[in-house]
Order: structure tokens, then sequence, then C-alpha cells
């Protein structure tokens, strides 16, 4: 059993995306690993095509939503965020945000950069392995290939890319297409974020 | 217990409701008195379904609605893998639901109906004539708040309607006890023969939790209908004799200690109490704890906010000074407190009466209660995207074609995801289920004496027409109001998740039903003019609309369904054609017609080119959007 941990992260977006799913898939990894679990979802109205928030927090507590200055992560599917958003992000957090350009968190409200900022065009690797729709994934593999970049971050993403493709195992395990598109997704992220990162 | 040939383990499973308990593999050291538990990842509405099948439930029923929705789809789930004797269904109203599940507890069974808190408006009239004639099996009512609201018309607080109704309900913090008062409502239901209602809230129905999974009840009875005028089918001088019994019940539960408020901390000096309860609990108990007022404060959490338990209510009163309660949405442990003086809360005006309360909120009240350093939080400035209907809607074609047959028209219109009609200009009015055929009436005779008549057009989805739109159809057919009814025939009910309608013909489980067709229901109502159209072909369904509405004008009500599934409803009927490639031509300026009077989130206009571009991510290619510019500049690509 691994360390006990305690983080909060803030996962943004708009409906249709998957804010939920990699919700879930960072929650069951933790469950995995034997931490306790409280995530908070949007549904509903909410869900269809407006902006959508979900909160997950891992470790010990009790209320399932995250206070502002608090969140040790941002996971960001569209690089637009909102800046109620933004602000739930702590002093030391990191942020991964799928966008082409790099990304100014310290605009606004926040009056302060990011511990590490990560920024990648999921679109547009999703889009060139064949499916447009797994953006999520994609950052998702590139935010755990962002926690191992060498920046100090105080409270990195705690899961590692064995325990989502776990997840991503258990989840699909009758529907091979779907595994073989989703873990294809992730890895990819992961992959080529790292390779991008080693160049000089 | 593992069909993946995985480590089996003895506590750690995830949980999916239509899956099996899938091992996750790895041991962890928790067991409970030697007793090893599953934990699996639940919604907090599956652990509700969880707990009412766990709880031996014989008959659960609903109608959808945010967020209570997935509790009966998760029950659902459950029984079509652990298959017992349990009946599950959606109902066509919430008034209907709670009819059936009473009948079955009545007879001894266990049985629940759940909806959300406008839905438990629709079934009031059963609940309170219920509340006094009691029940014989456990009868829960699961009625699910919505603080914000984030997918409501109201932020309306179903404790209201419990204490009107004199039941007693039980206000659960997390997902993980609302499962355990899942247990507590119907046992509490059984030994005082009474309804019980549970109250979540969307953050307990909507959080997800690690929750152990217990095995089923092994308790099968049989009904039991015994026969009791006097009870069942009371008249007046008897129901006043039932009144009398249902104060005494309430007497007694409020002293019931299985449901008594708990103690968090104790505060070493006895000036402040702090009392909580629902989600408002979960917050506090983590603030307090972390702004180190364990000693300062005493915290007590209520499990039941009504009949709030008499002496807690003493004791608190005796010993404190100054009293904090933290509740949503109104406030009705609050109330119940005597000496206002001494206690802060929703009625005194110290916590707001508006809105979710926010755990930063919390904070700041707990800060300012215990007289410490308040948390100043930086404001967000609104943004973000608003709903929209979304990309490949047949609803956005159906209002697209309405503002096209009669753009001056008095659009009234109901609760469903088409409610984001409004976005487009094409729904004036949103009041509750059903309305828009009753306000299309009344903005009739509102104008009735004028000289010029607007034209009047309702809008109204499959599942809501089914749920409250057949009574005031008839009304409007007796009167021979002039106006067109659009039934947005989707085949399902999209916004809550895709729950089957009267028309869908496959039941909570998949099972095949009967299939009610709306069109004859519509003429048996006495609609002399209906007519079904695919909203996707514009060019057959904007004529179609404009010949119903000359048609209403003349003769009186016209009715068109709007009939194209919903694009989210993949397991349904299938909508036929293949996908059309979309392409902005050269022509496009920019003018953002499209964006504003079409509002597809697939068309985007891209600021550098100022040009429309379609975002090949979102679009369906249904094609729909061909008949929009102006300029004809969207174009399917040969």
């Amino acid at each position: 059993m691994k360390q006990a941990v305690r983080q909060q992260i803030v996962i943004s977006g708009v409906g249709g995306q998957g804010v939920l799913f990699v919700t879930r898939l960072i929650a069951e990894s933790a469950i995995n690993n034997g931490f306790r679990v409280l995530a908070s979802e949007a549904h509903g109205m909410a869900q269809r095509g407006g902006t959508v928030v979900s909160h997950l927090k891992v470790g010990e507590f009790e209320s399932p939503l995250i206070r502002p200055l608090a969140a040790d992560g941002l996971l960001a599917l569209k690089a637009d965020i909102p800046d109620a958003h933004l602000l739930f992000m702590g002093p030391d957090a990191w942020a991964v945000v799928n966008s082409l350009a790099p990304v100014d968190l310290d605009s606004g409200k926040r009056g302060q950069q990011p511990a590490a900022v990560y920024h990648y065009d999921c679109d547009g690797l999703a889009a060139d392995i064949g499916n447009v729709k797994s953006a999520n994934l994609v950052l998702l593999g590139v935010a755990i290939a962002g926690m191992s970049h060498g920046d100090k971050i105080d409270t990195p993403l705690f899961c590692s890319i064995d325990d989502i493709r776990h997840v991503l195992f258990e989840r699909f395990s009758q529907n091979k297409k779907i595994l073989d598109v989703s873990v294809r997704a992730l890895e990819a992220g992961y992959d080529r974020f790292k390779s991008m990162r080693k160049r000089p | 217990m593992s069909n993946l040939g995985l480590i089996s383990c003895p506590r750690l499973f995830l949980y999916k409701p239509g899956l099996r308990l899938v091992s996750a593999g790895f041991f962890i050291s928790g067991s409970v008195g030697g007793i090893m538990e599953q934990s699996v990842l639940m919604l907090g509405n599956e652990a509700i379904a969880r707990g009412l099948y766990e709880c031996g439930c014989a008959v659960a029923t609903a109608y959808p609605g945010t967020p209570s929705s997935e509790i009966l789809s998760s029950v659902a789930s459950i029984i079509k893998q652990e298959p017992g004797q349990m009946h599950v269904q959606w109902a066509v109203n919430e008034k209907v639901a709670f009819e059936i599940a009473y009948a079955a507890a009545i007879t001894g069974l266990r049985a629940a109906v759940s909806m959300k808190q406008v839905g438990l408006n629709v079934a009031s009239d059963p609940l309170m004539s219920a509340a006094y004639m009691g029940t014989k099996g456990g009868f829960v009512i699961v009625s699910a708040d919505d603080p914000g609201p984030h997918s409501s018309q109201t932020e309306q607080d179903s404790r209201l309607s419990a204490m009107a109704a004199k039941i007693p309900v039980l206000d659960p913090d997390s997902p993980d006890q609302a499962k355990k008062m899942i247990k507590l409502a119907f046992e509490l239901s059984e030994r005082y023969e009474i309804p019980v209602m549970l109250r979540p809230t969307t953050r307990v129905c909507h959080s997800r939790q690690d929750i152990p999974a217990g095995a089923p009840s092994t308790d099968h009875r049989k009904p039991g209908f015994e026969k009791d005028p006097a009870r069942w089918a009371a008249t007046p001088k008897f129901r006043f004799h039932l009144h009398r019994e249902l104060e005494n019940k309430l007497v007694d539960i409020a002293l019931d200690a299985d449901t008594a408020p708990r103690n968090i901390t104790r505060g070493k000096d006895s000036k402040r109490a702090v009392v909580v309860s629902g989600v408002a609990a979960a917050h506090a108990k983590e603030i307090v704890s972390e702004l180190g007022l364990m000693d300062a404060v005493s915290l007590y959490q209520v499990l039941q906010p009504f009949p709030l338990h008499t002496e807690f209510r003493d004791r608190l009163l005796d010993t404190y000074e100054d009293i904090l309660v933290i509740e949503e949405t109104t406030g009705v442990i609050e109330m119940q407190l005597a000496e206002r003086s001494r206690v802060k809360g929703k009625v005194s005006g110290f916590v707001p009466r508006v809105g979710e309360l926010l755990p930063e909120a919390i904070q700041n009240l707990i800060e300012t209660f215990a007289g410490i350093d308040v948390t100043s939080y930086e404001k967000a400035t609104p943004g973000g995207r608003r709903p929209t209907l979304c990309a490949g809607c047949p609803h956005r074609a159906s209002f697209f074609a309405i503002k096209k047959a009669s753009p001056k028209g008095i659009y009234t219109s109901d609760i469903g995801c088409y409610t984001l009609g409004l976005n487009m200009g094409a729904v004036d009015t949103v009041l509750c289920m059903g309305a828009a055929v009753g306000q299309a009436a009344g903005f009739y005779h509102a104008y009735r004496n004028e000289d010029n008549r607007p034209d009047i057009i309702a809008t109204i989805g499959d599942s809501t027409f089914f749920h409250a739109g057949i009574p005031p159809l008839i009304d409007a057919v007796v009167q021979n109001i002039p106006f067109v009814l659009v039934i947005l025939d989707n085949r399902t009910t999209a916004m809550t998740g895709n729950q089957p309608t009267p028309a869908t013909g496959v039941g909570a489980t998949g099972e095949k039903t009967a299939m009610v067709d709306i069109a004859s229901l519509v003429k048996g109502c006495g609609v002399n003019h209906v007519k079904t159209g695919d909203p996707y072909c514009l060019d057959e369904f904007i004529p179609m609309l404009k010949e119903a509405v000359a048609f209403s004008k003349a003769n009186g009500p016209a009715v068109v369904i709007a009939r194209h599934p919903c694009i989210l409803y993949r397991s349904g009927e299938k909508a036929g054609g293949k996908p059309r490639e979309v392409e902005i031509t050269e022509s496009c300026d920019g003018c953002a017609y499209c964006i504003t009077h079409f509002e597809c989130p697939a068309l985007v206009l891209d600021e550098e080119s100022e040009r429309v571009a379609v975002d090949r991510a979102l679009c369906t290619g249904c094609g729909v959007c061909f008949h929009v510019c102006p300029k004809n500049s969207i174009q399917e690509r040969k």
C-alpha cells in the first residue's frame, strides 16, 4: 500500500468533454490504491454544453466540495478557464491545460502563477489518433507525464499511468474497442508530452 | 466475486451499476470487527439505490428529475445483475409513482418512491393524506432538493413539505450516510407505521464516495392487505382520529434514540453551539477541525430535522447562550427552536436564505460566530458558458422552424432540455410541468378582446406531455383555444438521462412494455388537427407548422408532433440518414446570424479569420444548418 495521500483536484471543462469520466477514472484509481474518495459532479442542465466542474478529494475528508485556494491541482479541458475555477487553486497548485498556446493563469483575480503549468494541444493529438472525443484521456496522460517532469510540485497527482490503465482495463473489459481507443489516447498524451519535454 | 482473475480482494471492489462487482486487486488492512467489507465507488444516488436493495424494498417507483434520477436507474441496474422479486418502474408522474409504491407498502411490503423537490409538489396530494393513514410495511419517500439551484425551478426545501405533512424527514450529509439512512427510514417507518422522507441534496446525490456494499435482505415478505375502511378509506370523521394518532406518533418519534442528533465536538465552555444538518454538516465538520475550533464550539449534527428531538432542543436551549444553525435551504431546525434571541440562522438572517451554502460561506459563518478572523475569499467574476442544446439536437430544428412559421408569436414552453430554446428566443415562458398548455390558453384569453391577437405556439416534450400536459390539452379542446401545441417527441426523457417515456415501449430494466401512441392520445383528447413531422426535414416541417397555425386560427387547437430521436439516446429508435459533412463556403462574411439564431455549439466564430468554422468534434452531421445561412454559406461538402 502506498503512503497515505490527501489531495484536492479541480477538473474543469464544458459539457460533453468527458469531465465526469476523467473524475471517475482518477477516483477509481484512488480506491484501488486504498485511499478514501469524495468527488462532486455536475449533472442535468449544467451538462448541456455549459461549463462543468468536478471536485475530487482523495484522502480523509468530510465535505465533497473544495474551497477556494485549497486545490492542489487543476485539470482544464478548455483553455478558456472560468475565473471561478481558477480561484480554487492554492498557492502551490499545478495546472494542466488543454491548449495549443501557453496559458497565463496569473491574470485575473488569482494574482499569482501556479507552481507548475503544463499545456498541450490535447484536441489536436486526439484528432491525430482518430478520436476527437478522447482529448480528456490525452489530457490525463499529459498530466501524469507532467508530474514526473522534475518541477518542484508539493502535491503531485497521486496516480500513475499504470493505475489509470488498470482502471480502464477493469471498466472496459467487455468492450475491447473502447478499451483500445481509451488506452491509446491516454498513452499518446503521456508519451508525446514526455518526449516533447526531453527535447533540448 | 472476481470474474477477472485478479487477486481476490477482501475489501476494495469497484461498483458499477449494471456491471458486476469487480475486484480491484489490492489488499488493504481495513477490516471492521473481523468482517471484511467491500468498498466500492458509488454515486450518492447509487448508494440510496443500494440501500433500498439491501433493505428488501419490494416496489420502487420514480419519475426522473435532477438530482434524483439515478436512484431508480441504479436500482434497475442492480436487479438486472442480481435478480430478485423487486418491481422497479418509471411512472408517468410523481403522483402516480407515489400511489403505486404506497399501495404496496400498506400490504406490508417495503416500498419507496423517489423524485426531485418540485416532483414532490406533484405528489403532495397523496403525501398529505398518506401521512394520516400511515403504513404497514416501510414506506420511504426520497425527495432530492437542489440548493443553488443547479437544475431546478426552485430552491424549495422538501423538509418543509415533510413538516406540512407531519412525517419525519432524515437529512443525509454524504452518500455513505444516505445509504445508512435508508435502513433507518424503513425501520422508523415500520416502528411508527408512518411514511418517512429521506431528503438528500444535489451534493449528496451527485457526490461519489467509497462505500461498503452489503448483501440483500433475506426477509422475503408476502403481501397481506388487511381491509380497514376506517383507515384506508377514512371519511372526515375518521380522519380526525387519524390526525390525532399522527400527532401522537410524532411525539414518540421526537424521542427515538436511533435518530437523535449527534454530538461531533464538545467545546470547553458552554457558550456557543453550532447545529448542522445535511451536506452543511459535512462542510462544517471539516471546517471546524481545520480552523482548530474543536475546543471552542460544540458541534451537533441533526439527522432528523423534523420532528426535532425534544430532549435535544431543551438541552440546547438550556446549555448554550449562542446557537448557530446551518441547514439547507430553509430554517426548518431553527424554526423548532424557541427563544429566537439566542438562535442565529436562516430565519434570523445570519445565514443567507438564498442560494447554496458553499463550504467557504459556511467557513465565514463559523468564523464570525466563533469570533475569530474571517477569511476573505475573492468573488469570481461570472463567466463560463451557458448551457445549450446539443449539436444535432432535433429541438433546435423545431425551434428554428417555429420562429420561421410564426416569428411574432408568444412561445409558451415547459420543463426539459427544450427549455434551452430560450437561447434562440423561441421560449418565452417556463413555469412548471405541463404549464406550456395551460399558459397558452391563458394568453389567448388575455388577448381575446384585442384586434391583433398574437399567434400562440406551445412547446412541450413527450415525457412532460404525458406527465402533466394531457389535462390542460383537454381543457383547451373544451374551450376551443386557437393555439398550436408542438410536442417535441424525441422518444425519451432526455434532460434527466434518457429514461423511457410511455411511448418508448421499454421499462426501467430494459424490459418490453406496452406503448402509448402520442398522436392517438391527442386525437382522443378531441384535437382535430394532428400532424407528425421530422424537424430535421425543415423543407417539410416549416410548412407543416404554418398550416397548423392557419388551422388553429380558424378552428381551435392544432397539434404538431415533432418526431426525431434524441442524439444522446443511442439505444433507441435510429435517426436514419448518413451524417452529412458541413462546409462553410468562401461567401461567409462572419455576420454570425447562424450563431445568434441557430446557436449550434458546432458552429463557432473564428476570431482570426472573422468567419464561421465547424467544430468537427461536436458536429453530428445532421445537416439542419444548411437551411440557416441567409447567404447560403453553410453547405454540404459533396
